[in-house]
């Protein structure tokens, strides 16, 4: 237990310190957020109305984005040779790694999302609802992204390989996520059904997650 | 405590480095392995740390801590040093004595024996390349771990902090611990010699 | 006084030591002035006491500006001249021109909110602040990104000129998107023509808010000079031998 509290400690830490790992997730969600009405025209109704939809792409992006050097770093310096001949199983150094990205990088997305759902003339149950959908969703983003992280350092490749693995894989959480943004604002009944899958698939995650990105990393070391 | 290997067989990219390799090694004995450049001595390295799989033979050992395996035994001291510029040095030490697990010693008296302990709060970003090896031999030091896997100890070492590595070597085997080392520098103890890639000259 | 005595950056500090003290009086009085004098001012018969946000947005918006001017001309210092205090002063100047447009856009929103109905309308002058403040966020990320500063210092000049040159070209692009989807807006900030009652304690203001900015700068360059130093001493300690 120590040894996944040091090692979620200390990923923080070196965000933290480093560049400001977490404060460049948070601007990428700001700019594709802003990009949007530039798309689609100034028009508040239609921007009120694709709300939820944009804060969900953006979120989706940023989170997959900051994901890239998730076990890169640790490949690169050597860390990762240690971690695997740790005390502690791979699974769980992946599942404590994957809640030390979520609570730098995945966090900040919902606490930016009020002032987000500004801009997006939100109003505030609107604006509650997706970061309530975000938090339930996000961890979702967060396992299977871990996976196309692990993937992507056994191939030696990163970027935008990673985003096309993992794209497609979170399909589902931006199905039910913005499904249950939209229902709380349109029909409150319809907001438990989505908001319950959203949920179920960030606990699937959970247990799916770090078990493929732990096989991945052993047959990717050598 | 013996270190066992029998019939060892390496592939690398569909390459064989090495095959048929035994060797033993008791408590307190140091390997060196030695062999030109390609011949596998950070392959057999990698191999007993358990981060390559091995493609034949087994390897064993035994005593002291039988559930574990080896690679949770085993300390490996690789070309990559593992420390994060961010943090200071204690805080990479302490990172891995809590991460490894397993009996630990002070971190002090470990910053302390690789002559690190004036620059403990610094960020080890300001290292040079042989300090930031010294700090990596201080891992070695806060864990307890029986079987060391030594990849160019000295390198980037001063003559002070050879005579250091050979002395900390020299404890490590007075305590019963076993060492294999991949060298083309003299360690500076008394080493069986263990030659691989004979095959290629 | 010239630029060549303030390149030894031991001078600099002497120099600002004695100066700072008068400057951050002279802004606060400046400041409680124009306070005062924002306060006695008459409501606007159209837009009531909202009108007054005005004190305070407008000095903000013209030094989110001016600041990106002071980077650019540090950038031109680091890149032209090689003067050694230019990339401390583009490096420092970074969060408070950040700080200066975040309080400009909120003022703005704050403005926005009786006369829309919504906090944040696309206007084109807003729509423009923020792309300038996500400028600014962007250059801020990129100094912390790089540790060695005299390389994020070259990296940061790079791009606050090619910023200098795309401000115009976005502001007119944002402008012509605006006019494309809504015709004309009722009311623009800073639109109205502006009565001598206003403009007084206005100019009062934008004067304090620039001493302001004159103040926190050069705070924030002795800062940054020391935590330079610090870094070096440092690395000077980690390379020392053990006693």
């Amino acid at each position: 237990m120590t040894a996944l509290a040091a090692l979620v400690r200390r990923d923080i830490q070196v965000a933290l310190r480093v560049g400001g790992g977490a404060l460049i997730g948070v601007l990428f969600f700001l700019t594709v957020v802003v990009l949007m009405p530039f798309a689609v025209g100034p028009d508040l109704a239609l921007l009120k109305k694709l709300g939820p939809a944009i804060l969900w792409l953006g979120a989706l992006l940023a989170s997959l984005l900051t994901l890239d050097r998730l076990f890169a770093a640790d490949h690169d310096d050597g860390s990762l040779d240690l971690l695997t001949m740790s005390r502690t199983p791979l699974e769980l150094i992946c599942l404590a790694k994957a809640v030390a990205h979520w609570l730098v990088a995945g966090l900040p997305l919902i606490v930016a999302t009020p002032i987000l759902g500004l801009l997006l003339n939100l109003d505030t149950d609107a604006t509650v609802a997706v970061a309530l959908t975000l938090l339930a969703g996000t961890p979702a983003l967060t396992f299977t992204g871990m996976i196309g992280a692990a993937l992507a350092v056994a191939l030696r490749r990163g970027g935008l390989l990673l985003a096309v693995l993992v794209l497609p894989l979170s399909i589902p959480v931006l199905i039910f996520g913005v499904a249950a943004a939209n229902a709380a604002v349109i029909e409150p009944a319809g907001f438990g059904a989505p908001f319950s899958i959203l949920c179920a698939l960030s606990l699937a995650g959970l247990v799916i997650g770090p078990l493929a990105a732990a096989a991945s990393l052993r047959h990717g070391l050598d | 405590m013996r270190l066992t290997a029998t019939g060892l067989r390496c592939v690398r990219g569909g390459r064989e480095i090495f095959d048929g390799l035994d060797f033993m090694a008791e408590a307190g004995e140091a390997l060196a392995v030695v062999g030109a450049n390609g011949a596998g001595k950070t392959s057999l390295l990698r191999l007993i740390a358990g981060l390559i799989a091995p493609a034949g033979g087994t390897l064993a050992l035994d005593g002291g801590g039988a559930d574990l395996s080896v690679a949770e035994r085993a300390h490996y001291l690789g070309h990559r040093d593992a420390l994060k510029s961010a943090l200071s040095v204690t805080e990479n030490l302490a990172f891995w004595r809590a991460a490894l697990g397993g009996a630990t010693a002070n971190l002090d008296t470990a910053l302390k024996a690789v002559g690190l302990d004036h620059i403990a709060d610094l960020p080890a970003a300001y290292l040079s390349a042989g300090q930031r090896r010294r700090l990596s031999i201080a891992r070695l030091l806060a864990v307890r771990r029986p079987l060391w896997l030594l990849d160019e100890p000295t390198s980037s070492l001063d003559a002070g902090g050879q005579a250091m590595m050979a002395d900390l070597m020299r404890d490590h085997l007075g305590g019963g611990g076993i060492i294999v080392a991949a060298t083309h520098l003299p360690l500076g103890i008394a080493a069986r010699q263990l030659r691989i890639g004979e095959r290629v000259s | 006084m010239t630029l060549i005595d303030l390149a030894n950056p031991t001078r600099f500090l002497s120099l600002t030591a004695k100066i700072l003290p008068w400057l951050a009086g002279a802004t606060a009085l400046l400041l409680a002035l124009g306070l005062y004098q924002s306060a006695l001012a008459p409501d606007d018969y159209q837009q009531g006491a909202t009108v007054k946000i005005m004190f305070i947005h407008v000095p903000n918006a013209w030094l989110s500006m001016f600041v990106w001017g002071v980077m650019s001309l540090s950038a031109l210092g680091t890149l032209v001249w090689r003067h050694p205090l230019a990339d401390v002063s583009a490096k420092a100047a970074a969060p408070i021109g950040a700080a200066f447009t975040f309080l400009a856009l909120v003022t703005g929103s704050l403005w926005g909110r009786p006369m829309w109905g919504t906090y944040w309308e696309w206007d084109a002058r807003l729509t423009s602040m923020l792309i300038l403040f996500l400028m600014y966020l962007g250059l801020i990320a990129l100094w912390r990104a790089v540790e060695d500063p005299s390389r994020a210092a070259r990296a940061a000049a790079v791009l606050t000129l090619v910023g200098a040159i795309n401000i115009p070209i976005i502001k007119f692009s944002v402008d012509w998107w605006n006019t494309l989807h809504q015709p004309a807006s009722v009311l623009r900030i800073g639109g109205s023509t502006l009565d001598k009652a206003f403009l007084i304690p206005l100019l009062v203001m934008a004067v304090a808010f620039s001493l302001l900015f004159v103040t926190l700068h050069l705070a924030a360059m002795r800062n940054e000079i020391l935590r330079r130093r610090v870094r070096a001493l440092q690395m000077q300690q980690a390379s020392l031998p053990r006693r």
